[in-house]
């Protein structure tokens, strides 16, 4: 360490002596990124999936988000994991009041995400009715690799402080395997 | 065995049998809904009959016959291991007058099934202790079984956010028909190439 009259040190300086420098939200959303708190709302057969994912073979604690949290006043990230019923709704919706900003919700599986087959009576259609959703993570389950995507997905919008929702795709496109012999029924791109 | 149980419950009950059939192995009576209580409890304490377990007790609506409905009762002899279909007609083609004597007190499992039975088809049984709803909630109008509930009619619990109903938010909308391949923040950004390949 340099001396204390030594007070006009360069950046360059700095880095020399194990100091970096940024900016303040940069570094708070990296910090928040890798600190997912999480509160998981799980209501239906996605929770299997869920705990795959958080066992050892997919293991999201590689990604900082494996923390449960069970009162939402400690959450950052809501996983919504299975079907809402219309009866659960404003239960699921007080847990989000109950949490603190800043707060991120991830819609696990179709029936999250849009209340998949149950088209019906009982079922509501999607929790972005009634909350607001940043990662909408499709399949009846997701599988684990795709929940993966999904949370780095919401790692990069943190970082970058963009709020919009955004869905996972898939990695590849199974008509392109030519071991599975499917039909390819895609349009091929124009471009 | 099966044909002996039916014979049983014509024989006591001669007039209150309406039919009676043999399918694939099943046997089924139907009964008036006047005598309704009175095969249950035949069916539960003759010890030819045995029925110790009620399987299973719902509804089916015939929107378009007189009686309406149609409770069905599932029944199994634990001991002797035969099993009996019940039926009842009940209710007038315009959903009221479905009414039935409970059989909760022969059964404790008639008590929630005849209470979902209420709750889904609006069927009534008298001397229920306790018949509330079961699956859906008080506010709820009607009884979504029946054929003339819309399918898709819903009674949200609390109003959908502003200016969303029944529409599709923009991930679903926008960029639907998606590339393959795992997405980046900068790929949302800047609408990426269709199919362009990561791998």
């Amino acid at each position: 360490m340099g001396q204390l009259s030594d007070t006009t040190v360069t950046t360059t300086d700095l880095a020399e002596q194990g100091f970096f420098t940024t900016r303040f939200d940069s570094i708070l959303s990296w910090a928040q990124k890798y600190s997912l708190f999480m509160y998981p709302f799980v209501t239906a057969c996605c929770g299997m999936e869920f705990m795959a994912v958080s066992s050892p073979r997919f293991d999201f604690s590689r990604f900082g988000a494996e923390a449960p949290r069970f009162t939402p006043r400690q959450s950052d990230l809501l996983w919504v994991v299975g079907t809402i019923s219309q009866r659960q709704a404003p239960i699921l919706k007080r847990i989000y009041e109950q949490m603190a900003d800043p707060k991120w919700v991830l819609a696990f599986g179709t029936c999250a995400a849009s209340g998949g087959f149950y088209d019906n009576y009982a079922t509501l259609p999607g929790i972005d009715k009634i909350i607001q959703c940043d990662i909408y993570v499709p399949g009846c389950p997701p599988r684990p690799e795709a929940v993966l995507d999904g949370l780095m997905l919401l790692q990069d919008k943190i970082q970058s402080g963009d709020r919009r929702p955004a869905i996972v795709k898939p990695r590849n496109d199974p008509t392109t395997d030519p071991t599975l012999g499917l039909v390819q029924l895609r349009r091929p791109s124009q471009a | 065995m099966a044909q002996l149980l039916i014979d049983l419950v014509r024989t006591k009950f001669q007039d209150a049998v309406v039919s009676s059939y043999t399918q694939h192995g099943d046997e089924t009576v139907v009964v008036q809904p006047s005598h309704w209580m009175a095969v249950g409890q035949f069916l539960r304490d003759d010890p030819r009959c045995d029925m110790a377990m009620l399987v299973d007790l719902t509804a089916v609506d015939f929107p378009d016959q007189d009686p309406r409905f149609e409770v069905v009762a599932h029944l199994l002899s634990l001991n002797l291991g035969h099993r009996l279909r019940v039926k009842a007609k009940v209710g007038k083609p315009d959903g009221s007058g479905a009414e039935l004597d409970s059989w909760a007190d022969l059964w404790g499992s008639a008590n929630w099934a005849e209470r979902e039975c209420f709750d889904l088809f609006g069927v009534v049984f008298r001397g229920h202790p306790d018949l509330r709803r079961i699956l859906l909630y008080p506010e709820f109008v009607g009884h979504p079984l029946r054929r003339d509930y819309h399918a898709q009619r819903t009674q949200p619990l609390i109003p959908y956010r502003e200016g969303i109903n029944n529409q599709k938010l923009p991930p679903f909308e926008t960029n639907e028909g998606m590339p393959f391949g795992r997405q980046s923040h900068n790929e949302w950004l800047s609408a990426p190439e269709p199919n362009d390949d990561l791998d």
